[in-house]
């Protein structure tokens, strides 16, 4: 008690209104929140160039953009967790300042975050205590059950308020982030890319619970990349583009294609060509494999595979279905309990990384800056991560430099990596850039077999579309793929053959012709067709 | 023998005491996402106030008092370096104990050997302390120690079942969420930070103040580092801490029974046996560690990290 009223004294010197949207009248399609002239810059970077922009009362709005597009920092900046460097915030019609979440909170103005904000140790109840500035001091959680309950049937987010949030799937915490925004009094809510984490089912769901609540007057604000999410449930979409808005308009006004060209600024493909390609040789076998989990779970549970050369193999399922902990297993990062793998023929499992991408394994790991690069060594550094301690690139005693160098820029021209200079620390590049060193450094090699890993994860259309189509090309040149992606639209145009995986075992294999979203979507809930 | 049984465990749970104090402290700064390593010097700084302002003032509460506040100022010090100035908390943490070991050595120079002319008094709880063997041991004490068992249940409670301890125990694990859900982070460790400054002091005036209560050099002997070890072991957790704590007094007082004992004909070494803790201390990581690897329970999640609001996440 003595540490909340010392809490409120510091704090004293911050005037507030006391404006709410929770208890404002706000009437539908008229501005809960206007920002104007936003100006935010990073060092180097211009992350948000005089921005307007606008949230109705009743609306879904879609802000549209690539990544780097500045919508998050925008959003961030409503939401007080940056402070803008010029522009005015005016919540129902009077200006304020926002100089942290809390003022946003006491605003309503709520944010559902990509990365969610939940604290794993703590229960639903006391996450949600957490973020309530009027809970109870003493036993919180007890006295929210029945609030949290309450709020649950009314806007259809179902959840057991006393589990601990690491138990829940990735789509149960998104409710508890939602929940936790509307008990929070928030009108205006603002969710950062949804639906990347989300089963096709829970993605319906949970636009049908965004529109409940924009009827029963709230905004809502849906950062996305996603044209058809900005097209299908949304009243109005902002396109933003290098920190700039671009336009505003109705989804009835135009097509999908209109809006990637807002985005990128070019004509965008959206359709890739996938000619029939060559079919060789087993390049990875993967036998009854069973693999355990962070937390000794198992994880793979007796999968078994075939790729060949000139093949993509993708394999779909919802993030956590033991995708990850599979590829890990066949490149050695993980220890495989029982089970085969074997490359070109020859058995690794359980080998060391280095001999199984000694083979002529190129791998694009799903954690591309954990794992993909190193961030503080520089862009001509990382290109040779794989191949520095091998001629020509090391002499006898010392690095090759000049070969080095000149290789490197050789790369990064090829490749198309934008950045300052070769030496500049990779982690300064935008993710798609970072993306593209990866590649130009696993794809240079002329590998036979490419493991990758949501190799297009939070990339904008540009780096997208370049990514894939580099996959093509290898797929063209007669390299042996395997696809890891909770992108449907992605698996679809790029695999030859189809796995869904679910609670580590292979619920199906689907060959090409017999490939439909509807009957994956079926699959990744667990459900095996009746053939 | 029986009598002999009850006043080792009262000597175990005094002599646990100032480490358990500290111990407390030091999970709310861990918990809050601090790690201090300065509690040595902390405790060595609470003792020498404590002793000085007891022999000046001949109020041993004042001293305690008195003692709790500059380490808990001294502690601010290093609240300052990690949460404000994003420093390295484990250095911060030794330059501390650098600190404090060294201030107290300065001014503890001249009372060494002197006793104080004031003694606090066992105050025995009418009705517990007649319980056979538990009385003894726990109830018939000075009040300090009533007071860390008042500790105990407080800070257990705070942490598990208040919304103050949620906002601690969010602050520890995730920063970045506990701010966007309104959490002053730095607030909440600056509060960590210095209730663990004046739990330290707090254990080590009572060390000079009460337990001893003279002084003599190295007043503290590593108990602060014991204290660290022992959060460890307590799994960040107020009441295992407890155990812990009264197993170290143990050893202590098993060190003064075990001087006179013979050995096959010999005499253990004194210095031996005044190593006992320390290698218990080597035991206890080890055996807390594996057993905290094979729970998967692991220490907050941000501990030992800064917190930067405004990082751009590349």
């Amino acid at each position: 008690m003595k540490l909340l009223s010392l809490r409120s004294v510091l704090e004293k010197p911050m005037v507030i209104e006391e404006i709410s949207l929770s208890e404002m009248q706000v009437e539908l399609g008229e501005p809960l929140v206007q920002m104007r002239g936003i100006v935010k810059i990073f060092p180097g970077v211009v992350a948000n160039d005089n921005v307007d922009f606008d949230l109705y009362a009743g609306e879904v709005h879609a802000l549209l953009g690539e990544n780097g597009a500045g919508k998050t920092t925008l959003m961030n900046i409503l939401f007080g967790l940056y402070s803008p460097d010029e522009g005015e915030i005016y919540v129902a019609g009077k200006k304020v300042e926002i100089r942290s979440p809390r003022d946003a909170i006491r605003y309503g103005i709520g944010m559902v975050h990509q990365h969610f904000k939940l604290i794993p140790t703590l229960t639903v109840a006391e996450n949600i205590a957490l973020s309530l500035a009027n809970a109870p001091a003493i036993n919180p959680s007890k006295h929210l059950v029945e609030e949290i309950e309450r709020y649950s049937k009314r806007y259809g987010l179902e959840v057991d308020p006393s589990a601990y949030v690491w138990q829940l799937s990735v789509g149960e915490r998104q409710r508890v982030e939602i929940l936790k925004a509307l008990m929070g009094g928030a009108r205006a809510l603002i969710l950062d890319e949804p639906t990347t984490v989300l089963t096709p089912d829970e993605r319906d769901e949970l636009f049908k619970t965004l529109r409940r609540m924009a009827d029963e007057g709230c905004g809502i604000v849906l950062i996305t990349h996603k044209l058809e999410e900005a097209l299908s449930v949304c009243d109005r979409i902002t396109v933003m583009r290098n920190g700039r808005v671009v336009a505003t308009v109705r989804p009835n006004e135009v097509v999908a294609a209109d809006l990637a060209k807002m985005m990128v600024g070019r004509d965008v493909l959206l359709n890739y060509e996938k000619p029939p390609s060559e079919i060789g040789e087993v390049v990875l076998r993967v036998e009854g494999l069973r693999v355990l989990g962070d937390r000794g779970l198992v994880s793979v549970d007796g999968v078994s595979f075939d790729i060949r050369s000139g093949e993509v193999f993708g394999i779909a399922g919802v993030a956590g279905n033991g995708q990850s902990e599979l590829v890990e297993a066949i490149v050695g990062l993980r220890k495989v309990e029982s089970g085969r793998v074997e490359i070109l023929g020859r058995d690794v499992t359980n080998q060391p990384t280095s001999r199984v991408l000694g083979l002529g394994v190129a791998y694009i790991p799903e954690h591309r800056i954990e794992r993909g690069i190193a961030p503080d060594l520089s862009v001509v550094e990382n290109l040779i991560l794989k191949s520095y301690r091998n001629p020509p690139f090391s002499g006898r005693l010392a690095m090759n430099t000049d070969y080095v160098r000149e290789w490197g820029k050789r790369l990064v021209e090829e490749y198309e990596v934008v950045t300052p200079s070769i030496d500049a620390p990779v982690k300064l590049l935008s993710g798609g850039n970072i993306q593209r060193v990866i590649i130009a450094r696993e794809f240079s090699q002329e590998p036979k077999l490419i493991i990758a890993s949501h190799p297009t994860y939070g990339l904008d259309v540009a780096a997208t579309e370049y990514v894939r189509k580099k996959l093509l090309e290898q797929r063209r040149r007669g390299a042996a793929i395997l696809l890891v992606s909770e992108d449907l639209e992605e698996l679809l145009a790029l695999s030859d053959r189809i796995a869904v995986m679910y609670r580590g075992r292979f619920v199906g294999v689907l060959e090409a012709d017999e490939i439909t979203l509807d009957r994956i979507r079926v699959m990744m809930a667990g459900e095996e067709e009746a053939s | 023998m029986f009598e002999d049984v009850a006043i080792s465990l009262k000597i175990a749970v005094e002599a646990g005491t100032p480490i358990l104090l500290a111990s407390l402290g030091e999970i709310y700064a861990e918990r809050s996402g601090v790690l201090n390593l300065g509690v040595e010097g902390m405790m060595m700084l609470g003792a020498v106030v404590g002793f000085a302002t007891t022999l000046t003032t001949k109020n041993p509460i004042l001293g305690v008092l008195l003692a709790s506040l500059v380490a808990a100022l001294l502690s601010l010090v290093h609240a300052f370096a990690c949460v404000s100035l994003k420093a390295n908390q484990v250095v911060s943490g030794l330059a501390l104990t650098m600190l404090g070991v060294g201030i107290s050595g300065v001014l503890g120079r001249q009372f060494v050997g002197s006793p104080l002319p004031v003694r606090v008094a066992e105050a025995s709880i009418p009705g517990l302390s007649d319980i056979p063997l538990i009385g003894k041991a726990l109830f018939s004490h000075d009040p300090f120690v009533y007071l860390s068992y008042a500790l105990v249940v407080i800070l257990w409670f705070v942490l598990y079942k208040t919304k103050l301890g949620i906002e601690i125990r969010a602050v520890g694990e995730d920063p970045s969420a506990a701010d966007a859900a309104g959490v002053n982070v730095a607030l909440v460790q600056y509060g960590c930070v210095a209730l663990g400054g004046a739990l330290a002091g707090l254990g080590g005036a009572y060390l000079s103040v009460v337990y001893t209560p003279a002084w003599i050099e190295n007043m503290t002997a590593g108990r602060g580092w014991i204290a660290i070890a022992l959060v460890i072991f307590a799994m960040w957790d107020p009441l295992r801490a407890v155990i812990g704590a009264y197993l170290f007094g143990g050893l202590e007082a098993l060190q003064f029974r075990l001087q006179q004992a013979l050995f096959f004909g010999y005499r253990i070494p004194v210095t031996l046996l005044g190593s006992l803790p320390y290698i218990a201390t080597i035991a206890v990581l080890v055996f807390a560690s594996s057993e905290a690897v094979r729970k998967r329970i692991g220490a907050p999640s941000a501990l030992g990290k800064p917190y930067f609001r405004e990082e751009r996440v590349f």
